[in-house]
């Protein structure tokens, strides 16, 4: 009770705004979208050290092959003992980690986190449009991630059929042990992931259009929130279609349909399935699939552009081409989902259609590439951990994204397919660097979060370690899938002729261990933080965007009083008049609220 | 070798811990700056430390092409993989080139720029001729790139069975081993389906079909040397890829249809084995299996086995719990040595009469 009381204390200097928080609806089922965006941080964030922690066990495996680990047996239990790791729960573990570090880390944790924080921060909004379908947006993230846990714990093993479950693998208990109880909570986990990824991004394409405060026109929003927006906007287009994909599913695993299955015999039996066909499955998952990877990577690509711009004082370059860039890789990216499909024994006309597309948006992204360097050209770079990151971020973009060339050429993807290759370009890609985009994130706007100030020291040691482990771990990856490694493979020794590869992957797994150990940094320094962290100034990184002109205590609908009207687009940083001097003397921004000074020009942008 | 990469690795953790401290020290000095935003010095040493990571990422990639480059394939044993590997070799040296120069582009320009509090930046927007060159380039590089590519894809996967006198051959594939079905005297394979499974009938070849008595099921792939092969894949439980690198080919094995590839070996196993590359590599491999097996004596278990080049086959696609050993022996042979193996290989017809008489 002392709790309630104390609580309805507090709301009476809250401007006005009478809420009764108790514990509960302020830090549980909080319908304030600054508390759900911690809550899907942190969510992210612990299923995050999952996702990693079961890349460190299996890069363990990859590496020596022939030794035994303590680790396999405290981990794995029954599939580690001896401290040998069973063949099938390797499987089970890089499928999992790709399901929880695509879906759980990235979509949810980065997109999740960062939409709600800034959509209603950055459009001048006292919230979403519906606090209470982004409550339950975020409830049904986090039982789908429980269920994700659970099913680590059934007794045959967790799903294991790839995190793309192609089917007959994944529906027929008899092909592994996985895909009985497994990925039955699989399906059930992503149907529910499902759920509330589209009740999240309904709500952020409905506040983008809606909630904008006065002046604020789309040609105003900052480039966080066109990604944003046109993330949400893809994934309502495509995450349905995943669902139908595992609907199917799921009639043919208990209900004895043939959408995806046809003459098979398995265990000495023949079963009754006839006319259905994995490929369908194929092109259902990759509808969803490849826009997925965008969908990991516009925010990403999104908060990076607020940040270059603000630690290089300068605005972003070409905001238009931005803006269109990310409109034609949102299209594009809906278009050329056949090109994880080039042997899968479709069509080979279609492979040339969808060579064609994929090649496409390679334009766009280019694009963006340039504009970035451009940006920092001239610049008065702050190199603070944030900016770090983005750039780091754009470098890993260019080196995942180049690769991307060969492997979207159907004749190239023929011989690298499914190999190492492929890993190292979508981990560089889509992986490393929208986890770049999330760091960067969090370093970023944590004053915001926490009110309190992230150490940068602890920030650096973090990003260079990372920075230098992350291409020690993938770079090397090109060569040895060029040498035909295929992926999945639990181990190697069974072809003496990759014998010689044996050394690059014992460097890999070191490389891994201590990229892995460096964000045990990150999460120290965060914990710590948030507790003893520096107490944040209101606009620590001299930004012009709307989010910086809130206190920094949290408070329900955001600004005191009345919502600050909008009068600029937000990169208006080194602006100078005529006469060369900065349009508000001596400070190199100009938040957006502020109103065009005297002989100062609208510039065309 | 062993010894050179645990050197790099205990190299780069020391410049870490190095760094950490310096990074450490540089901060206790400056006990007045508690912002915890970068400062002059901050900017002064990140810059520094961004160009001293685009010249790691240079030697990263110069020590990986060189000493990673006994990795690459050999010259492709196919007709068709030539102009796969000129088409790769074309792409790689394109990204290369781009690689190079935006990596160098983005690290140099984070040094050359970093943060002063005495520095301006340029209010510098908006271009429209920059922005059009750098989208007008790529769409010139790619639109060749692309079109090169389908003309080889429509090459590579046009499979004309009237075309000169191909040999068919179907592959089989199953938890967790493939067989070869070859059509025999007639070239023709007889009709199969998995419910026709029985006994030593384990591909589900339809005894009823006359063309399928002549077949010859073997555990073995065996390929006369520059004559057209056309492969016919079958599964008969879950998607598998028949995977054969060295011939720059690949495709999926899907369970109730058949796939198609099809290629002209060019080089046979003999031909290979005594390539300068294959001879070299199987001494490198050779090498780490003897010291291997000093490991694995002392230990009281046996020795590995000395190596010898043969084409393989394996499983490209995840299949179940023994994916990673699922494989098949390719002997690419003269036409004589390959007619004088298949003689002796028995057809179904014989397979199912021996069964029937047991």
């Amino acid at each position: 009770m002392s709790a309630i009381a104390h609580a309805d204390d507090h709301a009476h200097d809250d401007h006005g705004h009478h809420h009764k928080e108790t514990f509960i609806t302020k830090y549980i089922f909080s319908q304030d979208h600054k508390m759900i965006s911690k809550q899907y941080l942190v969510t992210g964030l612990i299923m995050g050290i999952i996702g990693i922690a079961m890349s460190l066990l299996f890069r363990l495996q990859l590496a020596w092959p022939d030794h035994k680990f303590t680790a396999f047996e405290i981990f794995l239990g029954k599939f580690g003992e001896d401290g040998v790791m069973d063949p099938s729960i390797y499987l089970a573990l890089v499928t999992i980690h790709g399901t929880i570090m695509v879906f759980f880390v990235l979509t949810a944790g980065l997109s999740g986190t960062f939409s709600n924080l800034l959509i209603p921060l950055q459009i001048g909004a006292r919230d979403m449009a519906s606090g209470f379908l982004n409550m339950v947006s975020y409830w049904l993230f986090f039982l789908s991630s429980v269920i994700m846990v659970i099913s680590l714990f059934v007794e045959a093993g967790p799903a294991s059929a790839g995190w793309t479950i192609y089917p007959p693998l994944s529906a027929l208990p008899q092909a592994i042990g996985g895909s009985g109880t497994g990925m039955t909570l699989w399906l059930v986990s992503m149907a529910i992931f499902i759920a509330s990824s589209l009740l999240g991004s309904l709500n952020y394409v409905v506040t983008v259009i809606n909630l904008r405060t006065k002046g604020m026109s789309m040609t105003r929003l900052p480039l966080t929130i066109w990604a944003f927006f046109v993330t949400a906007i893809i994934g309502i287009i495509s995450f349905p279609v995943l669902l139908s994909a595992a609907l199917l599913l799921i009639m043919d695993r208990s209900f004895g349909t043939s959408f995806y299955l046809s003459d098979i015999f398995i265990q000495g039996e023949v079963l009754h399935n006839q006319g259905g066909s994995p490929v369908l499955f194929e092109h259902l998952f990759w509808f969803l699939g490849h826009p997925e990877v965008y969908i990991v990577l516009l925010p990403a690509l999104g908060i990076t552009s607020e940040i270059i711009a603000t630690n290089a004082r300068k605005p972003i370059f070409g905001y238009r081409a931005m803006v269109a860039s990310i409109l034609a890789i949102a299209f594009l990216s809906t278009i050329v989902w056949g090109h994880h499909m080039f042997i899968s024994g479709m069509n080979p006309f279609l492979g040339s259609v969808f060579t064609f597309t994929t090649l496409l948006i390679a334009i766009p992204s280019g694009v963006k590439a340039f504009n970035y360097i451009t940006t920092l050209w001239k610049g008065n770079l702050q190199l603070n951990p944030a900016m770090l990151f983005s750039i780091g971020l754009v470098s890993t973009f260019i080196t995942g994204g180049l690769t991307g060339i060969i492997l979207g050429d159907s004749t190239l993807d023929i011989n690298v397919h499914d190999t190492y290759f492929v890993v190292a370009h979508f981990h560089l890609v889509m992986g490393i660097s929208a986890l770049y985009g999330l760091f960067a994130g969090v370093y970023h706007w944590f004053p915001k979060m926490y009110g309190r100030m992230m150490d940068k020291n602890l920030g650096y040691v973090h990003f260079w370690v990372t920075a230098i482990g992350a291409y020690g771990v993938f770079f090397p990856m090109h060569f040895i899938g060029m040498a035909g490694l295929p992926r999945r493979y639990y181990k190697n020794t069974e072809f003496p002729y990759f014998d010689d590869l044996a050394d690059t992957n014992v460097l890999i797994t070191i490389f891994a261990l201590i990229t892995a150990a460096a964000q045990l940094v990150f999460l120290y320094n965060f914990i710590r933080s948030m507790f003893y962290g520096k107490k944040a100034e209101q606009n620590p990184w001299n930004s012009n965007t709307l989010e910086w002109t809130t206190p920094v205590e949290h408070i329900h609908g955001n600004w005191p009083g009345e919502i600050p009207s909008v009068y600029r687009w937000p990169y208006d940083y080194s602006k100078t008049k005529d006469n060369g001097e900065y349009v508000i003397a001596g400070q190199d921004w100009v938040s957006q609220t502020i109103p065009l000074q005297e002989d100062e020009e609208e510039l065309h942008h | 070798m062993t010894v050179l990469l645990t050197i790099i690795v205990v190299a780069l953790v020391g410049i870490t811990f190095w760094q950490m401290s310096k990074i450490l020290k540089l901060s206790q000095l400056k006990n007045v700056d508690t912002s915890q935003v970068a400062n002059d010095k901050d900017n002064d040493t990140q810059g520094k430390l961004m160009l001293g990571f685009v010249i790691f990422i240079y030697v990263l990639t110069i020590y990986c092409f060189s000493a990673y480059n006994s990795f690459f394939l050999p010259e492709s044993a196919s007709k068709h993989g030539v102009e796969y590997d000129q088409l790769m070799l074309i792409s790689l040296v394109i990204i290369m080139i781009t690689q190079i120069i935006t990596q160098g582009l983005l690290h140099y320009f984070t040094f050359k720029y970093r943060g002063k509090s005495t520095n301006k930046a340029l209010f510098f927007a908006d271009n429209d001729k920059l922005e059009f060159v750098w989208t007008i380039i790529p769409v010139i590089v790619l639109s060749a790139l692309i079109i090169y590519g389908l003309f080889t894809w429509s090459d590579i996967m046009n499979i004309d069975e009237e075309d000169g006198d191909p040999l068919i051959i179907e592959l089989y594939a199953y938890q967790f081993d493939w067989r070869a079905r070859y059509g025999g005297e007639d070239n023709v394979l007889g009709k199969a389906n998995v419910r026709f499974i029985e006994g030593v009938n384990t591909l589900g070849v339809d005894v009823s079909d006359s063309y399928g008595k002549d077949d010859k099921i073997v555990n073995e792939l065996h390929l006369p040397v520059n004559r057209k092969v056309i492969f016919k894949m079958r599964s008969q439980d879950v998607l598998h890829s028949a995977y054969m690198p060295f011939f720059r080919a690949q495709m999926n094995v899907v369970p109730g249809m058949i796939t198609e590839f099809s290629y002209t070996p060019t080089k046979t196993t003999e031909e290979m084995r005594n390539s300068e590359f294959m001879v070299e590599k199987v001494a490198t491999i050779n090498d780490i299996r003897r010291e291997k097996s000093k490991a694995l004596i002392a230990a009281g278990d046996e020795g590995l086995e000395t190596y010898e080049f043969d084409y393989y086959l394996l499983c490209n696609k995840i299949c179940g719990a023994s994916h990673y050993n699922m494989q098949m022996k390719i002997v690419v042979e003269p036409e004589e040595d390959y007619n004088a193996w298949l003689k002796e290989q028995q057809t179904f017809g014989e397979q199912m009469s021996a069964q029937a008489s047991n």
